[in-house]
């Protein structure tokens, strides 16, 4: 019994260290705090939440990294599903070094990657703004896109592909009506992480941005002089949002009742 | 050229490198397969059947030959354009369609009208038993089903030819044979050639019209079912399709016909066999265990075969009894006893049996 009771607390124990910062951040949304300095609770209020556009900067940062995360999820959900799809699909010349190239991307230090972005962009004469931020975005998250869709696409039962063939498809058509609804999930999760990673990306976009200033990058640079409650309800808002969409992708991909 | 041919295969064969060496997958074959006809390739795996059928589909490249379907050159031809359709052995159902779409895909792609579609899509549906099951999708049906599905979505189109590949294998032992019925009656309805692509020698035996048996990438024998089973071209055929029993010898006297192979005094094997064939030629005999009569006393006429032996084995299979004997000529033969008219078994381990059967049993093989 005694297993079982350490089972429970150690149960307990990972899910509170998972959850528990996630909820500090919620709770101090919620802080009647007087000042900038939200370090102290001072009483439950909702006021926040009517106010959260009040910081103009912030404001533009969290515009900024929104736009920044939705271009990169796009760009690199279809350049990553695409290579993605290539590598699991098929065997060419090459797609070993392709391949290796992915999980080098991966697991290259973002420090080392961040630098090396800018003395590139800075060697080629590119200003950093908004748009070296995307591409260096886009670089770093189509990886993950293809290995997601890779991992995906080498389970697939080759037969489908060749039964729509068999039926009078092309290509063009196998892939839109067959593949790519049948891999949709994997691509729909490599994207959602691709708009995770943009999203809260410090490092990368700290040696990118230039004079730009994005979410997190408004948030390090304001924790000097304290973090205002608005910076904790557009955190909450955004967990809401991925929390939302996690519990609909496992709804229905859910699989369905076999007879 | 054989313009009554669906399929016709012309010199075909198809060569795979794997690891640097180069394997006949498929050795030169000629073929033509008629319409309307229930045809089996036939053999154990690697045999080449699979790749057969894949070149006839299209999936696959012969190294060399042609490929005709209705008389048409469509070697190079992609699988996309070929009227063949094809019924894979996972089925391959679209798990994001309905049944009905499933069904449908084909003439979609046609771009035939919508009206049409439902009227035939509905038509094949009742003709595979699933009416009423548009909705399902493939993973809320049984194997069953989703094997009528598989087929609906292969004939929907009308192809000029039905190409199977090992579309029952995945089924339980009952369904198997309801679907082998199936697909028989089915195959009559429409009246579109089947090739069909098995390991199962039961399952080709009962359905085909016609077997090609195949080894190593070639054809041992072509025949209908009755000619592999009874008159085996060669070792490999008389060893894979059903139990046989091999006896080999040289040919003693041949008259009017018989070959009598002798095996000790009162020991002999009568085989009829061509002209050609002389005293002291080799022979090579095979016998199916259902055409041995086993008895313990001396059979009073001799006109036939006859061996003794000893008993070793004894197991009842419920229709029959298989009994295996140890002859005095040297093999272990195989027999089955109907049990329709013995309540106990003719002979136990151990006891001495005469082996006997008529002439026209036994069968020469590779002799011609």
């Amino acid at each position: 019994m005694t297993g079982r009771r350490m089972l429970y607390a150690y149960t307990w124990l990972v899910i509170a260290w998972l959850t528990l910062p996630v909820l500090i951040m919620i709770a101090f949304g919620f802080n009647d705090t007087p000042g900038r300095y939200n370090q102290s609770w001072d009483g439950f209020t909702l006021k926040w939440y009517g106010r959260v556009f009040e910081l103009d900067e912030l404001t533009r940062a969290l515009v900024t990294s929104l736009a920044v995360a939705t271009v990169t999820m796009l760009v690199a959900g279809a350049l990553g599903t695409g290579i993605g799809y290539a590598l699991g699909r098929y065997r060419f010349r090459g797609s070993g070094t392709v391949n290796l190239v992915m999980f080098a991307a991966i697991s290259s230090p973002e420090l080392v990657m961040g630098a090396s972005l800018l003395t590139l962009f800075v060697s080629l004469g590119v200003g950093p703004g908004v748009v070296t931020i995307t591409i260096a975005h886009v670089m770093f998250c189509i990886s993950f896109v293809a290995v997601v869709v890779r991992a995906r696409v080498l389970t697939l039962d080759r037969s489908l592909e060749e039964a729509a063939a068999d039926l009078g498809a092309n290509p063009w058509t196998t892939f839109w009506r067959v593949t790519f609804p049948i891999i949709l999930p994997a691509v729909s999760s490599g994207m959602l992480l691709a708009f995770a990673l943009s999203i809260d990306d410090f490092v990368v976009t700290n040696f990118t941005a230039g004079t730009t200033t994005t979410f997190p990058l408004w948030i390090w640079g304001s924790t000097r002089v304290g973090l205002p409650p608005q910076v904790n309800v557009m955190g909450t808002l955004i967990f809401l949002v991925g929390v939302a969409i996690a519990v609909t992708t496992s709804i229905r991909s859910r699989p369905a009742r076999r007879r | 050229m054989d313009d009554r041919a669906a399929i016709e295969l012309d010199g075909v064969h198809k060569e795979f490198v794997v690891h640097g060496e180069t394997v006949q997958a498929v050795r030169p074959l000629d073929l033509a397969i008629g319409k309307g006809e229930f045809f089996s390739l036939l053999g154990p795996s690697g045999c080449g059947k699979t790749t057969t059928m894949r070149m006839i589909a299209g999936f696959e490249e012969p190294t060399g030959g042609t490929v005709y379907l209705d008389g048409r050159d469509v070697t190079n031809v992609s699988p996309n354009k070929r009227d063949v359709n094809m019924v894979f052995q996972s089925y391959a159902l679209f798990p994001h369609l309905s049944t009905y779409q499933n069904v449908a895909f084909g003439l979609e792609r046609k771009k035939v009208a919508k009206a049409e579609i439902r009227r035939r899509v509905g038509e094949m549906l009742e003709i595979v038993s699933l009416t009423g099951m548009e909705k399902r999708s493939p993973r809320e049906m049984s194997g069953g089903q989703q094997q009528r599905v598989a087929l609906a979505r292969a004939l929907v189109n009308g192809p000029r030819a039905l190409l199977l590949d090992e579309p029952l294998g995945a089924l339980d032992l009952k369904l198997r044979q309801q679907m082998q019925t199936e697909l028989k009656r089915i195959q009559r309805e429409v009246g579109i050639t089947f090739v069909y692509v098995t390991h199962d020698q039961g399952e080709a035996l009962t359905m085909s019209d016609r077997i090609a048996v195949m080894q190593a990438g070639r054809i041992e024998q072509l025949g209908s079912p009755r000619e592999i089973y009874e008159k085996p071209a060669t070792r490999f055929v008389a060893g894979f399709i059903g139990t046989s029993n091999l006896l080999d010898g040289p040919a003693g006297s041949v008259d009017d016909g018989i070959a009598v192979l002798t095996y000790g005094p009162g020991e002999r094997v009568l085989v009829p066999v061509p002209d050609g064939v002389r005293p002291g030629d080799p022979l090579e005999v095979s016998v199916r265990p259902e055409k041995i009569d086993l008895g313990r006393d001396e059979p009073a006429t001799a006109g036939g075969s006859v061996l003794t032996g000893v008993v070793t084995d004894v197991v009842y299979h419920g229709t029959s009894t298989n009994y295996t004997v140890k002859t005095a000529a040297g093999a272990d033969l195989v027999v089955f006893d109907q049990n329709a008219y013995s309540a106990e078994d003719l002979a136990e381990p151990g006891d001495r049996v005469f082996l006997t059967w008529s002439a026209q049993h036994s069968y020469p093989i590779g002799v011609r």
